[in-house]
């Protein structure tokens, strides 16, 4: 034990019993070192928003991973903003975020508390497009410095109908019917397309060729869009590690909005 | 560091800024800074190639952040106005982010502009311009010229430039004082008035069928057809391009859409109408002509 000690130094330095090389001091340029800066973690899920003629379903995953761990099984990517108070009471807009968990829950508080001072300061709820756009320039402020996140924003707009706006990182944003964003979103996207948009399906019966029309979408239900949104889910869970536990939809109406939660698989 | 700060976080631009009643307008910043040009910066030195690193997914493919590019856009001026086209895909690496993005932003009922590049980078300064073009408006008590308001976009983008943004976009619009007018401004600080400009990874394609078939003195229809015809070449050659054509004529009066139309089956009218796109083949026992 004793021999053992003795090639250590009380320092807490190694002492050797061989002649070492000297290295050149590091600092010889006397340049600032800048070490590696990566501020960011993925953590994994997926979200999925569709709208319909007079509602907007926003759904997500509540899995948090980071890396091949787990970490936990209810971290909810959907966010109530604006309404009265913590609990949002009468909120019609939801927003979600996937990617980074820190980065989402930094822009839901700023988007929340802007919209909640522009009901202060006006007398009226935000409308959902210029929440839309408002999240946009949020995103955007962060163009140098970017959230790490995909934003889907949804709720019903000044006529009534469903409302649904996507984001990329740095706030380019398009009003759409349906997307996925995330980590299954390349699985849940596709199933999209063919089953919401109806794309490169064609009327059967009809001539062959140029005339052979493109089928068109039809309104959505609302219980047949849950069924679908609850498909998409199960099978990204099926094909994606950083998907599953459990499923958390939110149903915006007129009305305001309605949670469900359903359970995924959770291996 | 602070210098750094300094010189970026208050560009020249920021002088001209609305700056009312600085009590109410607190109030209102603390909870919401509008359209301000106080970028938030990462707390390092070299924050353009941070920035590069994290969001340059051409030089590497595993980037974390990956924003929406990729495009064909043109514009020409003829002798009845400017057509504008673009396609309306939008790629981030090799995903097909949106095939639906509309990448003519109409700035005002006169001027279009369009977009190439960083997706978010047009969208949000064309919609600042749109801003100043209606400040102009209100100011002087008539309408922006073309060449101030892509001199604003011009000088504007200069003045962030080795900050990492990306845009390659066109104004175009007609006034009383110029007639039609159309200008190239890009993320570099480039700004060049002419007749016709391909704009985005497509630009090569469409430039070979504009470049072949464009005269000055085309006929509305033929023009808008011409236009067509180069995002239709450039979606075929040109994987990032693709999805619909969206199709814009400038005239005096303002501007007018021609459509936002699904790319499929305009190419297989132009193949089995025309006769055009021959390298395809339409039947699937055409197995010989390998293109």
């Amino acid at each position: 034990m004793a021999a053992f000690t003795s090639y250590v130094s009380s320092a807490g330095q190694p002492s050797y019993s061989f002649p070492q090389q000297q290295s050149a001091p590091s600092h010889a340029s006397r340049a600032p070192i800048q070490h590696s800066f990566y501020p960011y973690t993925d953590n994994g899920g997926s979200t999925l928003g569709i709208s319909g003629d007079n509602f907007t379903i926003i759904a997500g995953d509540t899995r948090s991973t980071s890396g091949y761990n787990i970490n936990t099984r209810y971290e909810p990517k959907l966010f109530r903003i604006g309404g009265e108070g913590s609990e949002h009471k009468g909120s019609k807009i939801v927003l979600s975020v996937v990617g980074f968990a820190a980065d989402g829950h930094a822009l839901k508080e700023r988007l929340d508390t802007v919209v909640k001072m522009y009901r202060y300061q006006h007398g009226k709820e935000m409308s959902v497009n210029a929440c839309a756009q408002r999240l946009s320039h949020i995103l955007y402020n962060k163009r140098f410095f970017p959230y790490y996140v995909q934003a889907i924003l949804g709720g019903v707009d000044e006529e009534g109908r469903g409302a649904l706006y996507s984001y990329d990182p740095v706030g380019s944003y398009e009003r759409e019917f349906c997307r996925a964003a995330g980590a299954g979103a390349s699985l849940i996207m596709p199933f999209l397309d063919n089953q919401v948009n109806l794309k490169n399906q064609y009327e059967p019966a009809a001539p062959q060729g140029l005339e052979k029309p493109q089928l068109v979408p039809q309104p959505l239900q609302r219980a047949a869009t849950e069924e679908l949104v609850r498909d998409a889910f199960t099978s990204a869970v099926e094909r994606h590690i950083e998907v599953g536990d459990g499923l958390q939809m939110m149903i915006i109406t007129k009305d305001g909005i309605e949670e469900v939660f359903s359970p995924l698989k959770m291996d | 560091m602070n210098t750094l700060v300094a010189r970026y976080s208050q560009p020249a631009a920021h002088t001209h800024a609305y700056n009312a009643d600085e009590d109410s307008q607190q109030l209102i910043q603390d909870a919401a800074p509008q359209l301000s040009l106080n970028f938030a910066l990462p707390p390092i030195a070299s924050t353009a190639q941070w920035l590069r690193a994290m969001t340059d997914d051409h030089s590497n493919p595993n980037v974390p952040i990956k924003i929406a590019h990729g495009t064909t856009t043109l514009a020409f001026r003829f002798k009845g106005g400017i057509i504008v086209a673009t396609d309306s895909r939008a790629t981030a690496g090799n995903w097909i982010a949106s095939q639906t993005v509309k990448k003519v932003i109409e700035i005002n009922s006169a001027l279009l502009g369009t977009m190439a590049g960083g997706a978010a980078d047009c969208q949000y300064w064309l919609a600042y311009l749109g801003m100043q073009c209606r400040l102009h408006e209100l100011r002087h008590k008539r309408r922006i010229s073309v060449a101030a308001a892509s001199k604003i976009l011009a000088n504007l983008v200069y003045s962030y430039k080795g900050m990492g943004l990306s845009m390659g976009t066109m104004c175009a619009g007609v006034t009383p004082t110029e007639g039609p007018a159309l200008y190239y401004i890009d993320s570099d600080g480039t700004r060049l008035a002419g007749n016709l400009f391909c704009v985005g990874s497509g630009q090569t394609f469409a430039y070979g069928v504009l470049d072949a078939e464009y005269k000055y003195d085309m006929e509305e229809d033929e023009a808008l057809e011409l236009g067509r015809r180069s995002i239709l070449a450039a979606t075929h050659r040109d994987a990032y391009s693709g999805g619909f054509v969206n199709l814009y004529h400038v005239k005096e009066e303002g501007w007018v859409k021609h459509g936002f139309n699904d790319v499929n089956p305009q190419f297989w009218r132009y193949k089995l109408e025309k006769g055009e796109f021959s390298n395809v083949n339409a039947k699937l026992d055409e197995t010989s002509g390998k293109v």
